[in-house]
C-alpha cells in the first residue's frame, strides 16, 4: 500500500440487518397516488354490494353470485361476496399495476441505475421489490375484507353466522375464517405477483409490463373455462383462487386450499427464479 | 505514452516518478451490444489515485458505456477492470460504497421532493448510518446550492437543478472516487463554475475524480489527466501536460516583408512554415519565442504582430483523431 492509500476514507462496515430500504419501498408503494386510487376503487366494491343488496327487495336475493344470498342473514358475507367479485379481475389488475411497475418503473425513470450503484445488490433489489408487491396484494385484499365487514355489520345482522355447510358459528369464529381467507387470497396473489415481477424485468416500459401481467390473469381464466382444456385447469393459478369457499364449511375442507397453496408455491419459486436469472445478468442501459 | 499498470496489483508505474496507485484500471475492456455494435473496444484505462481524469470524447464515442461497465451496470463482453485494485464486478458490494456517481444525467422520482429522493438512496445504502442521514442529506444539498429547494418536488426542478441533485446524491457519503458523467450538462455558466470548484475541492480532499465530457475547454480547466475516446477506442491517456507537449506551439508573425520572415524562421529551424499574404506562421521546436522575435527584428523584418499560440486540446484532439470534434457515428 502506498502513501496515497492512507488518504482513503476508512471503509464503512455494512449493517448486518437494515430494514430502511424495505421501509422506503413500502412508503413508495403506499404513498403513490395511483396505488392509493386503486385501493380506494377496491374499497368501493363491498360498499356497492352492501348497498345494492340492502335496497333490493328482501325476497329477490335467491341465486346471484356466491355468498350474495347470505348477506341478509349476516353482514360478514358482504366481505366474502366482495372478495369473490374482485378476485377475477379487479384484484389481479391491482396487483399487476404494482408488480409490473416494480422493476420496469425504476428502469424507465432511470432510478434503477442509481439504486444499483449505491450499491444495492440485484438479488436484494428484487427481494425488496417483491416483498413490496406482496405487501400491496395483502393490503388490497384486506381493504376489501375490512370495508366489507364494516359496512356489512352496519347494514345487516351480525350475530351467529350460518356457514355454507348449514352449521352456525359465532361471529368471532367467522372473522377468524375471514382472516384465513384473506391470507389464502394474498398467497394466490403473491404467486401472480411473481409472474408480474418477472415480466417487469423483461421490459423497460412499465405500462407494457402491467398490461402483459394483467393479460396473464385473463388468459389463465379463459383457459380454465375451456371445457376441452380441463386437464390443464389444475395447473393454472386462477383455477384455485375461488377455493377459499371451502374454508367456510364445518369441518373445513382443506383439500382444494392445500392444493391451491402447492400450485401457488410452485409458481412463486419458478417465476422468482426466472426474474432473478434474468435480472442478475441484465444490462442496465436505461 | 500511456501509463502502464502491472496486472493483478493495485500499483502501476506511471509517467510520474514512483509507484502510483490506480483508482480505476481496466485492461482490454470491451462491450459489444447484441446488435453487434462495439461501443467499447479494448479500453485500457488507468486513472491514478488523486487525479482529476478528464474522459474526453464526442457524443457517442463510448464514454458512458465505459462508465456503465466500470460501475457494473452492464457486463463487459471481454476484458477486466478494477476499482482501487479490487476486481469488478465481484467486489462491487464493498467497493461501490466508496464511489459516488452520476451516470448519463440525473434520474429521480418526480413525485418526491429532492430531499426525499436522497433519503431513498441513503436508505438503500447498507453502509449508511440512519442517525446521520438527515445531516448528510442537508449537507449534500447545501454543497450543490439546493438547500432552499430541498422540499420541492423534483417535477418542479429545472434540468440544472436535477443535475445538481444528481451531484448531491454522489456526495451523500465521503467518497474516494467520483465518477461524473457530463456533470455540467444543462447547467448555466454559474452552475458550470460551481461544478468546477466542487471538483477541485473534492480532489484537494484526496478524492479521485473521473469526469467525462465532450467539452474540451471544460476538461482543460479542471483536469490533471486526460483520456481521449474516439469510436469506442481510448486513443491516448496521460497527464494534461504530456498531452499538450504532443503538439508544439505555433508562432504567428504579421509583417509587410513576409518573404524575409519566412527566411528567418527557416534559418532558426522552425518547422511547418506557412505563408498566407502578410501572415507567416511556423511551429516552435525548442526556440524561445522572445529569441525568434528578436531575430526577426535584427534581420530587418518589420514585425507588426507576433503571437505564440499554445496548442489547444482541440488541436491535439484533431491531430489524434484526424478529424474534428464531432459526434461519432
Amino acid at each position: 500500500m502506498s502513501a496515497v492509500d492512507a488518504m482513503l476514507a476508512p471503509a464503512r462496515p455494512q449493517r448486518a440487518v437494515s430494514t430502511r430500504f424495505m421501509r422506503s419501498e413500502l412508503s413508495m408503494v403506499f404513498r403513490r397516488r395511483r396505488n392509493q386510487v386503486v385501493l380506494a376503487v377496491l374499497a368501493l366494491v363491498p360498499l356497492l354490494i352492501a348497498i345494492a343488496v340492502k335496497v333490493s327487495s328482501p325476497h329477490d336475493n335467491n341465486g346471484g353470485p356466491q355468498f350474495f344470498n347470505h348477506i341478509t342473514q349476516n353482514g360478514i358475507f358482504v366481505a366474502f361476496a366482495a372478495l369473490t367479485a374482485v378476485l377475477t379481475f379487479f384484484l389481479p389488475l391491482a396487483v399487476s399495476v404494482v408488480a409490473g411497475d416494480a422493476v420496469a418503473g425504476e428502469s424507465h425513470q432511470g432510478t434503477l441505475r442509481y439504486l444499483l450503484t449505491v450499491p444495492v445488490t440485484r438479488t436484494r433489489l428484487l427481494a425488496v421489490k417483491y416483498a413490496g408487491v406482496v405487501a400491496f396484494a395483502f393490503a388490497a385484499t384486506a381493504t376489501v375484507a375490512v370495508v366489507g365487514v364494516a359496512i356489512g355489520l352496519i347494514l345487516f345482522p351480525g350475530d351467529t353466522v350460518t356457514l355454507l355447510s348449514g352449521t352456525s358459528v359465532s361471529l368471532t369464529n367467522a372473522l377468524g375464517r375471514l382472516v384465513l381467507v384473506v391470507l389464502y387470497i394474498t398467497a394466490s396473489m403473491a404467486a401472480f405477483a411473481a409472474i408480474g415481477l418477472f415480466v417487469s424485468t423483461l421490459v423497460e416500459a412499465p405500462v407494457a409490463a402491467i398490461a402483459a401481467t394483467a393479460g396473464v390473469a385473463i388468459a389463465s381464466q379463459i383457459l380454465d373455462n375451456v371445457p376441452q382444456l380441463h386437464a390443464v385447469g389444475p395447473y393454472l393459478l386462477s383455477h384455485w383462487w375461488t377455493s377459499f369457499g371451502d374454508l367456510l364449511r364445518t369441518p373445513m375442507e382443506t383439500g382444494g386450499v392445500v392444493h391451491g397453496l402447492v400450485v401457488t408455491l410452485v409458481y412463486v419459486v419458478f417465476f422468482c427464479s426466472l426474474a432473478w436469472a434474468r435480472f442478475a445478468e441484465k444490462d442496465v442501459s436505461s | 505514452m500511456t501509463t502502464t499498470a502491472t496486472r493483478g496489483s493495485d500499483t502501476g508505474t506511471g509517467h510520474q516518478a514512483g509507484p502510483v496507485s490506480l483508482a480505476v484500471q481496466s485492461s482490454g475492456l470491451t462491450k459489444r451490444f447484441r446488435g453487434g455494435q462495439v461501443a467499447v473496444d479494448h479500453v485500457d484505462l488507468n486513472v491514478p489515485q488523486g487525479a482529476v481524469y478528464g474522459f474526453l470524447g464526442p457524443n457517442g464515442s463510448g464514454k458512458t458505456t465505459t462508465i456503465r461497465v466500470l460501475l457494473a451496470l452492464i457486463g463487459a463482453t471481454a476484458g477486466t477492470h478494477r476499482l482501487f485494485g479490487q476486481p469488478m464486478p465481484a467486489a462491487a458490494a464493498t467497493v461501490l460504497p466508496r464511489v459516488g456517481s452520476l451516470v448519463e444525467g440525473p434520474a429521480f422520482h418526480l413525485h418526491l421532493s429532492g430531499a426525499a429522493n436522497l433519503a431513498r438512496l441513503d436508505a438503500a445504502d447498507r453502509t449508511a448510518d440512519p442517525k446521520t442521514a438527515r445531516r448528510r442529506i442537508d449537507g449534500a444539498l447545501d454543497q450543490v446550492g439546493l438547500g432552499a429547494a430541498a422540499g420541492k418536488r423534483v417535477r418542479a426542478y429545472s434540468l440544472g437543478m436535477k443535475q445538481r441533485l444528481g451531484i448531491a446524491a454522489a456526495l451523500l457519503q465521503p467518497r474516494d472516487l467520483l465518477v461524473l458523467d457530463e456533470p455540467t450538462n444543462g447547467l448555466d455558466p454559474q452552475g458550470t463554475r460551481e461544478v468546477r470548484t466542487l471538483v477541485s475541492r473534492l480532489a484537494e480532499d484526496g478524492a479521485t475524480v473521473l469526469v467525462s465530457s465532450h467539452l474540451l475547454s471544460e476538461v482543460e480547466q479542471m483536469c490533471t489527466h486526460v483520456g481521449v475516446m474516439h469510436i469506442g477506442k481510448l486513443l491516448w491517456q496521460g497527464s494534461i501536460d504530456d498531452l499538450r507537449s504532443q503538439q508544439s506551439a505555433r508562432a504567428h508573425v504579421q509583417t509587410v516583408a513576409p518573404t524575409n520572415a519566412v527566411d528567418v524562421l527557416e534559418r532558426l529551424g522552425l518547422t511547418a512554415v506557412t505563408r498566407n499574404g502578410g501572415d507567416v506562421s511556423a511551429e516552435l521546436i525548442d526556440q524561445a519565442p522572445e529569441d525568434v522575435c528578436a531575430a526577426l527584428v535584427d534581420a530587418g523584418v518589420p514585425v507588426r504582430r507576433f503571437v505564440v499560440d499554445a496548442p489547444t486540446l482541440e488541436d491535439v484532439f484533431v491531430s489524434l483523431t484526424g478529424e474534428g470534434f464531432d459526434v461519432s457515428g
